[in-house]
């Protein structure tokens, strides 16, 4: 397992550095990939949205997925939103060997408790007072990386942006349900303004990630342009199209 | 030729039919064994061709329904006429296709071109006669049922009783009258009162092949339930729920979505359901709801592909799977054009593949192998060198006979048995 082989080598000085540097950078690129499915997730997603007749399936089993991430990512504490370019590590690209994404989670092997949301910056808080030695020669592999991040990665006001998140997930169900209204009030009625949440967040990410890989981006407009009203937009595109029928019948 | 959709064959497997992307059925019929030609046996030929859907626009939400055929059931034969349902993401339809082959002649009041004869000018009374003519086959659609399902129809199924089917969206399934089109009874709903909590879909559903008060759904959480219709009217409480527990040494971010199942199959028996999901094809005894009684590993070489897998959306292609007419054998289709069968009692399986390149017709198709790491043998294929654009998604199995209908695409392969 790539974690449990971190486990054999001790922080015994100098002569362990290099190799300790090695397992170090090897560590961040489970969360790294970690971070980067959850990037493909929520343009898929997005995409879903996007898309004449978005698949329910798909976009269940995506958002399904999209919520994993995050909770394994509260657990870890390495929640965070965006400026993986800060760090010079963009994610698509990176997302070369399935290897370490594709093997069971290591949380499950170890049995990790999972601290509870109202906990989690005081969990966070507390870690960072830690010595990075220290934590280095614990047993705990898990806890390594997530000092070891705790330093070399900026970490936002993540109780904050969970919340933003999950809601902005449910904006997608909420969005894909209002695309069946049950009555013409209700395609009239008014756009719901927390969804610009989502594609503040999701611009913010765009702009840092390379898109190389997915075709489907193609059709995704420059998101570094767009502001707050795109998502607004498309709905108001579609309550102009259905006046435009009205009226000209 | 469009991208097949869906294919089945009849009761009696003298006729098969597909569907395709662009809303055109084909059915083909098997020909008379005759005994000139004994080594030509029974081949199948296009016996007729009609569009049963259209697109459509759905204005009011600013969609456009797409005219893919999902499925098509037949009905028994009940006379001289076949009955097929075919649906796309909203409507089903039933259409009832039959032959002419003879024709009346001698009308007394118009005449063989239709046109209407002078009254004045008949002097003699004549009864009209049935003359032969070519053999035509007429489609006709004989009930459409709309306007019943907010999300798409993946699936229908034929009651035991003949008289009602029940079609299936993600999130509901109702029961349908033949007779009547302009109702329908709702006999599952999952749809949470509010859409932000829905994590699961109905991913296929079936009636049991001899109770008609039994059916079972499938959900994207790899799960089967079987409903009893007698309970209530509404079977969201369900009478069994199958569902193997998860192995905790294989879990991984991937882990929901190749368990979401994509087809489910009552035996011919009654006694067992098939389903399939992302890598494998599992058996399931009624009796038993807490695991398969048999698991087959599809293609596990796959599973360390995941993750390009999810890139590039492959990993929600939706797989069938289908019995032989005994429930001895079973078959699921896989990428690079492969298909795979499965012998339940020697538990030998094998790989073909369905492509012109490699097989001349009336050869035996010779049996493929991917291989997983390390050495490649010769006529091995490794992981690496598939064709994901080349899934075999659809396929039929005769009901008696060893005779299977594979789509490739957009072409369809038709294989039986070599006799001696």
């Amino acid at each position: 397992m790539f974690v449990r082989g971190l486990k054999r080598k001790c922080f015994d000085g100098e002569e362990d550095i290099e190799g300790t540097l090695a397992g170090i950078k090897a560590i961040p690129s489970y969360n790294l990939q970690r971070q980067s499915l959850l990037d493909m997730s929520l343009v898929k997603l997005q995409l879903c949205h996007m898309l004449v007749e978005p698949n329910l399936c798909r976009s269940v089993l995506i958002a399904n997925t999209v919520r994993q991430i995050q909770e394994e990512m509260t657990q870890d504490g390495t929640w965070q939103m965006i400026n993986t370019q800060s760090t010079g590590q963009a994610s698509l690209d990176r997302l070369v060997s399935t290897d370490i994404l594709c093997r069971s989670s290591r949380e499950q092997a170890e049995g990790k408790h999972v601290p509870g949301y109202s906990t989690f910056n005081k969990d966070f808080e507390g870690d960072q007072t830690q010595d990075s030695s220290e934590t280095m020669s614990t047993a705990s592999s898990v806890q390594a990386p997530r000092n070891l991040q705790s330093n070399v990665w900026e970490m936002e006001n993540s109780q904050e942006n969970k919340g933003n998140f999950q809601k902005s997930l449910d904006q997608i169900f909420e969005t894909l349900e209002n695309k069946s209204p049950n009555s013409v009030e209700d395609l009239f009625s008014e756009v719901d303004n927390s969804y610009y949440d989502l594609d503040t967040m999701l611009t913010g990410m765009m702009s840092n990630t390379k898109m190389g890989h997915c075709d489907g981006l193609e059709t995704f407009t420059s998101p570094a342009t767009t502001t707050s009203n795109s998502n607004c937009k498309s709905d108001l595109n579609e309550l102009d199209h259905i006046v435009e029928i009205l009226v000209e019948s | 030729a469009d991208i097949i959709s869906t294919v089945e064959f009849n009761h009696t497997g003298e006729l098969l039919a597909t569907g395709d992307k662009g809303g055109r059925v084909v059915i083909f019929q098997r020909e008379q064994e005759s005994k000139n030609q004994p080594h030509r046996r029974g081949e199948y030929n296009v016996y007729s061709t009609f569009q049963s859907h259209e697109p459509e626009f759905d204005y009011l939400k600013s969609l456009e329904i797409e005219e893919k055929i999902n499925k098509i059931r037949w009905l028994p034969q009940q006379n001289a006429a076949y009955f097929l349902l075919s649906t796309n993401d909203k409507t089903v339809k039933l259409w009832k296709v039959s032959e002419r082959d003879k024709r009346p002649e001698g009308y007394n009041l118009k005449d063989e071109d239709g046109r209407l004869r002078d009254p004045s000018m008949i002097t003699v009374l004549r009864v009209p006669v049935l003359r032969p003519m070519d053999l035509m086959v007429e489609a006709t659609p004989r009930r459409v049922f709309a306007n019943a399902h907010t999300y798409h129809i993946n699936s229908i199924s034929v009651n035991s009783d003949y008289e009602t089917y029940m079609s299936a969206d993600d999130l509901r399934i109702n029961l349908w009258n033949f007779e009547i089109t302009n109702q329908s009874f709702n006999i599952v709903d999952i749809k949470p009162a509010n859409m932000e909590e829905l994590t699961e879909v109905i991913t296929a559903a079936e009636f049991h092949p001899h109770h008609c008060n039994t059916f079972v759904y499938s959900s994207s959480k790899g799960t089967i339930r079987l409903c009893d219709m007698r309970t209530s009217a509404l079977c969201d409480h369900h009478a069994k729920f199958f569902e193997e527990p998860e192995d905790p040494s294989n879990r991984s971010f991937f882990s929901e979505i190749i368990s979401s199942i994509s087809d489910v199959k009552f035996s011919h028996s009654g006694r067992y359901i098939m389903t399939r999901d992302y890598l494998t094809v599992k058996v399931w005894d009624l009796n038993m709801e807490n695991r398969p009684i048999e698991t087959y590993q599809v293609h596990d070489y796959l599973r360390s592909k995941l993750c390009s897998l999810y890139e590039n959306d492959c990993i929600f292609d939706k797989f069938e799977c289908v019995w032989n007419g005994s429930d001895s054998v079973i078959m699921t289709g896989s990428y690079n054009n492969f298909f795979r069968m499965f012998d339940r009692n020697t538990k030998r399986d094998v790989t073909l593949e369905a492509s012109r390149e490699n097989s001349k017709p009336r050869a035996i198709l010779k049996p493929r192998k991917v291989c997983v790491g390390g050495k490649r043998r010769k006529d091995e294929i490794s992981v690496d060198s598939l064709d994901f654009s080349k899934k075999i998604l659809h396929t039929a199995w005769h009901p008696s006979e060893n005779i299977i209908a594979v789509a490739a695409t957009n072409n369809l392969y038709i294989f039986q048995d070599k006799v001696n």
